[in-house]
């Protein structure tokens, strides 16, 4: 039987410490919620989770929430797809839930380690989009002023409103998450906005469409 | 210095570091120690108090240091010598947002700067035969160890709009007018991107083997190439686990330039020696490369080399690319061939016979005298 619980532990990701949040105890999968960009991971399970059945956990991205902020920043996707994976190994696997840029993150999480992620749910939230899906300029911006060292790090927000995202780099990680060893469809789109990143992976295998985040944590919860 | 293999835009930038200088820590398995440690909720264990304590050292040193400008960092004396070779004149630190970057002139002060950058896994020592020349002819020269790299502070996270953002930094303390630019490998894959977004920053820009054309991939099918990828991600992935335990392995001056020549091997031992004191240091149980550790030369990421050449063509500064014909493991494999169809409208390319990718070493007074008669 799940019960309520509000800790933090703390996991290392090289030099950057991992705020760990768990939000309610219990057995069987475990769903991890990943927050959107310039958020930090909620203190009470969100209505949309309220009836999966294991335990249920949050991350905070470097830079967010209680997790250390680095000097200088040097964020990418990638980056935070490695802080997943350092929670993702410290949990043995565990179901999704990601919003805006934890949407993206969940997708390439489930490629990058399709035998860990019980599937990936991806809903709307701040850094859904992403930058541009081909060259850009960048901005000339040297300083962050007064609100260096704060979270959520201000370059974090400059540099992951940014990053690239290709269609077809989207698309491969969409097809990596069938590889691993689960019978599902690994990828839940259920999310309104559609920037070219969703639209590339929406028709690949594996790829669930068309059903609300409640629909899909359900049918992840059951399998 | 650009890999022709496989890159990854979010680490170090394009780096390729020989992995057997790179180990992880002594005598419990790295995978068992980044276990106990992320177990731990809080420090409960004197094992983990120590596995923590080392980490939030790292995070100290690498995140929260900050240096006043023009501060001296190392007297330039009882350095060994290379024929031509000579220590900059000045050495201070300049401060890139809570990052120390170690920065270096040689030449007259009041002299119009000259800005030299240099290409992944190197340091702005790699200029000390070049930068000399560069200053004799009348230049102020300032060049800078890119973070995680040489002096500079290491940091938690790498990426190109950092290094960009570390150079803006650098040449603005220098002056906020418009600056010629010589920029090797990655350095000039960096600089084409500085001087297509911030065009009012450089006057003239001279790339040297810096210009990677499309990716090379083996001729393999879709299927095969995604799975490669996963190869790819995988390892990435592992080593990030690992990466807060990892340290360069040590040797002696000589083994660490042998280390080096495996990815170096047209450039003489003599050479690799004299770098090995600037860009290593001597601990108790021998020298160690100063890069840091935790820097991996990484194998996926959404950009496209080809990106940079999009760029390039675009410039409208005059413009100078100079690239060795002959290919290294450090090198881009770009062919001049590849390159004819980007070259931007005030620009040249000059293909340089018989040289590799460090193509201002290997023929320093050549590529000087054809870099000065560009700039003037």
């Amino acid at each position: 039987m799940s019960t309520t619980a509000n800790t933090t532990q703390q996991l290392v990701h090289n030099k950057v410490s991992l705020a760990l949040h768990t939000l309610r105890v219990g057995s069987g999968t475990p769903l991890l919620l990943l927050h959107g960009l310039g958020e930090h991971s909620p203190s009470t399970v969100p209505e949309v989770a309220t009836r999966w059945p294991g335990p249920i956990y949050a991350l905070d991205f470097t830079g967010h929430g209680q997790s250390s902020v680095p000097a200088g920043g040097g964020y990418s996707c990638e980056i935070l797809l490695a802080d997943v994976d350092v929670a993702l190994r410290h949990l043995g696997g565990a179901c999704l839930l990601g919003r805006g840029i934890g949407a993206y993150i969940a997708l390439l999480a489930a490629g990058a380690r399709p035998e860990l992620v019980h599937g990936a749910v991806l809903t709307d939230g701040p850094g859904l989009a992403g930058g541009a899906t081909h060259i850009s300029a960048v901005t000339e911006i040297a300083t962050v002023g007064d609100r260096s060292g704060q979270t959520p790090d201000p370059w974090a927000l400059i540099e992951l409103s940014r990053d690239a995202r290709p269609a077809n780099y989207a698309s491969t990680f969409a097809r990596l998450s069938v590889t691993g060893p689960n019978d599902i469809d690994p990828i839940a789109v259920c999310c309104v906005v559609r920037p070219p990143w969703i639209e590339a992976i929406n028709e690949e295998p594996g790829v669930m469409t068309g059903l609300s985040a409640q629909e899909a944590l359900e049918s992840y919860a059951a399998r | 210095m650009y890999s022709r293999g496989t890159y990854v835009v979010l680490d170090a930038g394009i780096v390729r570091t020989d992995d057997d200088d790179v180990v992880v820590d002594d005598d419990e398995p790295p995978s068992k120690k980044l276990e106990t440690i992320a177990k731990a909720p809080k420090p409960n264990t004197p094992h983990s108090r120590y596995l923590w304590s080392r980490v939030r050292k790292n995070i100290t040193n690498h995140t929260t240091r900050h240096f006043g400008r023009r501060r001296v960092i190392q007297p330039m004396t009882n350095l060994p010598s290379f024929p031509g070779a000579q220590r900059p004149a000045r050495s201070y630190r300049t401060d890139a947002d809570g990052v120390s970057i170690a920065t270096y002139e040689w030449g007259n002060e009041s002299d119009p700067p000259l800005f030299l950058v240099h290409g992944g896994s190197d340091f702005a020592g790699t200029y000390d035969v070049f930068a000399p020349i560069m200053a004799a002819a009348g230049y102020r020269v300032i060049s800078w160890d890119h973070r995680g790299h040489g002096d500079s502070d290491h940091t938690a996270l790498y990426g190109w709009d950092a290094d960009i953002r570390d150079a803006l930094t650098v040449m603005s303390s220098i002056t906020n007018k418009a600056a010629p630019v010589v920029a090797h490998s990655k350095g000039g894959a960096l600089m084409l991107q500085l001087a297509d977004a911030s065009p009012y920053r450089i006057s003239k820009l001279v790339n040297i083997d810096g210009m990677p054309s499309k990716r090379r991939m083996p001729d393999a099918p879709d299927h095969d190439q995604t799975r490669m990828m996963a190869g790819e991600i995988t390892g990435w992935l592992d080593f990030r686990h690992e990466a807060a335990l990892a340290h360069r392995k040590p040797g002696s001056l000589h083994d660490l330039a042998v280390r080096r020549g495996k990815m170096n091997p047209r450039l003489p031992i003599e050479w690799l020696e004299y770098l090995v004191t600037i860009g290593a240091r001597q601990d108790d149980d021998g020298w160690r490369w100063k890069l840091d550790p935790t820097m991996r030369f990484g194998g996926f990421g959404p950009w496209r080399p080809e990106w940079t050449l999009l760029r390039m063509i675009a410039l409208g500064m005059p413009f100078l690319g100079l690239i060795g014909t002959i290919d290294e493991p450090m090198g881009w494999g770009t062919r001049p061939r590849d390159l004819a169809p980007w070259i931007p409208r005030n620009g040249r390319l000059e293909a340089i016979h018989d040289v590799g990718h460090f193509v201002h070493i290997e023929k320093p007074n050549e590529v000087s005298t054809m870099i000065l008669e560009f700039l003037s």
